[in-house]
């Protein structure tokens, strides 16, 4: 069992998301995280599906993705093929701020987006053992609120898209 | 500017449809009244229930390698074409299904027979779409039919709201040529194919074993030539059989769960195991960790998701199976493989003397399913089409009808749904009025669909329906006995006179019980002229041999 990111380029069709995650839960396999976004072609979607399987499986669920009329391709990746980040947002009482938190919160280089009455928002990106050893340690400031997004991605091989839209 | 309906007539008509199987209903009525305009044009086929609609036009589908079309109402219309769908996905079969919805100001409201089609339909479909408005019609079923028939192909299914078919849009109509994430056909590759080559000049025990992909390729002519060149034994799956002619001093038989004897216990002794545009599914492989593992594996195929999916192969060609098997004729030395040859010849003489004598020309007292079969042979055309239900006597007359010709057999095999038969024989004899069409149904299945005598009243089709009644849903029968302690939970029936039914739809028929009118019958049933029922009362506990039970290797097949 490994870590993977699958890479999936669309075309901007209703339900293309369903299609793709049917294959999923038709096998069984959990999806991590998920991310949609624009890509760099106009009109043309990315979504980014992170996933922890074996590589024979990877490559099944990438070839049964590609078969998805409106996919132009899918490339999986190991974590060490891509470079990521996500993204954490930790929502904390007003009352906890206070210097030892602010140590933290440097430590980490971390930072406070939101501040409202009651609340602060802390904001910090890394990778996903990062967002969760703040979250560990903020527990003990009495977190409110914790949301963290997929993963995005982009891949260091240089296989570009274009040669697949053709 | 015309009607989004007739836009919908005009655009089937534009990919040269011939039929149109369906059944009405609120939310498709603009659609039948633009049908009735047409009638001179394009041919519709009133169904007796929508089941029934998607499987002729499988039936059609797979004899003409047309696409078939189906067209249904919104909510229990469409509904009840899922088990089509399902069945056409699996076995690869072109359909472009249609089907009415509510008005678009009222989806997703839970409106009258408003039911999310496109979502319902989504897993088994090769692509679907709804459409909402008039002017998108055209462009939506050019994509449905290229999709449809291109590359491997399957179905597709078109929800168009009842807005769209009222409101008005210019007709101009461009068949889709290409889509861009689309690529049905991979370019086959020259190394893989001297790969392939040099395999298969080393070999000493090589064996072919094809599929559907054959006739979906149209390679029936290459895969001939390729096995007379190189001299290798071929076998068939279920589905693939007609590819190859059974006659050709090369094929060896069948393979799989009720396959022959020979090409399943050599399977794992060949080694280099060819295989043309199939998929090894489960019911070919048995046990796939016990499957032809001491085989390199070279796998001909246009499906990339089909290849180390089942199998790991050393050698994949992906691509069309004609282009990849002309290619290869050129590449390979011809050969002979004599010995090899041999010794699929001496285990079928052990599976004659052990299965096929009881079967064919029995001494006991009840008639066989197989000599029903038998005489069918005798009296068929060489081109006669055979449709089979699901149960035993598809694999009874899958084994002993003489295959001679590419695409003169429909059966549903990947899903294996009672009821498809008799539909789906009627969709065959619409494509061709003068190709006997034999439609095999056992007694469970038939009552599936078998209001669809009605439609075969009303289009004259004359197929020939040969029911084998063994009182029983035989097959779920056979596994109680052998597995589940002869305890027979719910599977014998008490039928209808079924002669009676069949003359009630003004069919003519007759029944046999005894072996000395079956020759007669069988005779006298391809001499009529129009629809025939023929019932035939056979053995009530016989069982399909050869067997590989549930979870066995091939080499484990039964002979009893
Ligand atoms: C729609 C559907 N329901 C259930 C089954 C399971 N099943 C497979 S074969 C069979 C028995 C078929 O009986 P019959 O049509 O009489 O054929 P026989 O096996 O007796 O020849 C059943 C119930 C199926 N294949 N399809
Ligand atoms: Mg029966």
């Amino acid at each position: 069992m490994n870590r993977y990111t699958i890479s999936v380029f669309t075309e901007n069709f209703i339900g293309i998301l369903n299609r793709i995650t049917i294959i999923f839960t038709r096998r069984g396999i959990n999806i991590d995280a998920l991310t949609a976004s624009e890509s760099r072609e106009d009109g043309i979607y990315k979504i980014t599906i992170e996933l922890t399987t074996s590589e024979e499986q990877v490559i099944q669920l990438s070839k049964q993705i590609e078969k998805i009329i409106d996919v132009i391709k899918a490339f999986y990746y190991t974590d060490d093929q891509v470079v990521y980040q996500e993204i954490a947002l930790y929502k904390i009482p007003i009352e906890s701020l206070d210097p030892r938190l602010e140590k933290v919160i440097r430590q980490f280089n971390a930072h406070i987006i939101a501040a409202e009455k009651d609340f602060v928002v802390i904001e910090f990106t890394g990778h996903k053992e990062d967002t969760q050893s703040l979250l560990e340690i903020l527990k003990e400031f009495n977190i409110l609120e914790f949301a963290r997004s997929g993963r995005v991605a982009v891949a260091k091989p240089m296989d570009t898209l274009d040669k697949y839209l053709k | 500017m015309i009607r989004g309906a007739d836009i919908v007539v005009r655009s089937l008509i534009a990919e040269n449809a011939e039929y149109i199987f369906g059944y009405p209903g609120g939310a498709i009525m603009p659609v039948y009244d633009a049908l009735y305009d047409y009638s001179d044009r394009i041919k519709h086929v009133l169904t007796r229930h929508e089941q029934g609609a998607i499987h002729a036009a499988q039936g059609y589908a797979r004899v003409s390698g047309k696409v078939g079309i189906a067209l249904a109402t919104s909510g229990p219309g469409a509904t009840n074409l899922i088990t089509g769908i399902a069945d056409a996905q699996i076995d690869s079969t072109p359909l472009v299904c249609i089907t009415g919805q509510v008005a678009a100001h009222l989806l997703g409201t839970d409106a009258f027979q408003e039911t999310d089609m496109v979502g319902i339909s989504m897993p088994g479909t090769k692509w679907n779409i709804q459409v909402r408005r008039a002017e998108d019609i055209a462009p939506a079923i050019a994509k449905a039919f290229h999709i449809a028939r291109s590359g491997r192909p399957g179905p597709v299914l078109v929800d168009i709201t009842k807005n769209a078919q009222t409101e008005f849009a210019e007709f101009n109509y461009i068949p889709c040529l290409g889509i861009r994430s689309y690529k049905p056909y991979a370019e086959v590759s020259k190394e893989a194919v001297q790969q392939a080559a040099e395999l298969i000049n080393a070999a000493e025990r090589p064996f072919i074993v094809f599929g559907q992909g054959v006739l979906i390729g149209k390679a029936d002519k290459e895969l001939k030539a390729f096995v007379d060149k190189t001299g290798i034994p071929a076998a068939s799956t279920l589905l693939g059989s007609g590819a190859l002619s059974e006659m050709n001093t090369h094929y060896v038989g069948k393979l799989g769960m009720h396959g022959n004897y020979a090409p399943n216990i050599l399977t794992n002794q060949c080694d280099v195991l060819i295989a043309v545009g199939m998929r090894f599914d489960d019911r070919v492989t048995g046990d796939l960790k016990r499957y032809a593992k001491q085989a390199k594996v070279i796998h001909l195929e246009l499906d990339p998701a089909e290849i180390d999916k089942n199998v790991k192969c050393t050698v994949p060609i992906l691509g069309d199976c004609r282009q990849s098997l002309e290619m290869l004729i050129e590449a390979v030395h011809a050969n002979k493989h004599e010995d090899w040859l041999q010794r699929f010849r001496e285990l079928e003489k052990e599976e004659k003397k052990v299965v096929c004598a009881n079967d064919l020309s029995p001494t006991k007292v009840g008639l066989t399913m197989g000599e029903v079969i038998r005489f069918i042979n005798e009296y068929k055309a060489d081109d006669a089409i055979l449709v089979t239900d699901v149960g035993q006597h598809q694999m009874i007359a899958w084994r002993y009808f003489d295959y001679k010709q590419p695409r003169t057999q429909v059966t549903s095999g990947g899903l294996g749904t009672m009821g498809f038969a008799l539909p789906a024989a009627l969709g065959a004899q619409l494509h061709d009025f003068n190709r006997q069409v034999i439609c095999v149904c056992g007694d469970g299945g038939i009552q599936m669909t078998i209001q669809e005598l009605g439609t075969i009243m009303q289009t004259k089709a004359p197929v020939k329906i040969v029911l084998l009644n063994n009182n029983y849903l035989g097959m779920v029968r056979q596994w109680q006995q052998m597995f589940f302690d002869k305890r027979y939970s719910f599977t014998e029936l008490e039928n209808p006179d079924f002669v009676k039914i069949a003359e009630a739809y003004k069919i003519k028929g007759s029944k046999v019980t005894g072996r000395a009118e079956l020759s007669e019958a069988v005779a006298d049933m391809f001499i009529h002229d129009g629809p025939y029922f023929l019932e035939v009362v056979v053995e009530k506990e016989d069982n399909v041999f050869p067997m590989i039970a549930t979870g066995c290797s091939v080499e484990e097949v039964r002979l009893s």
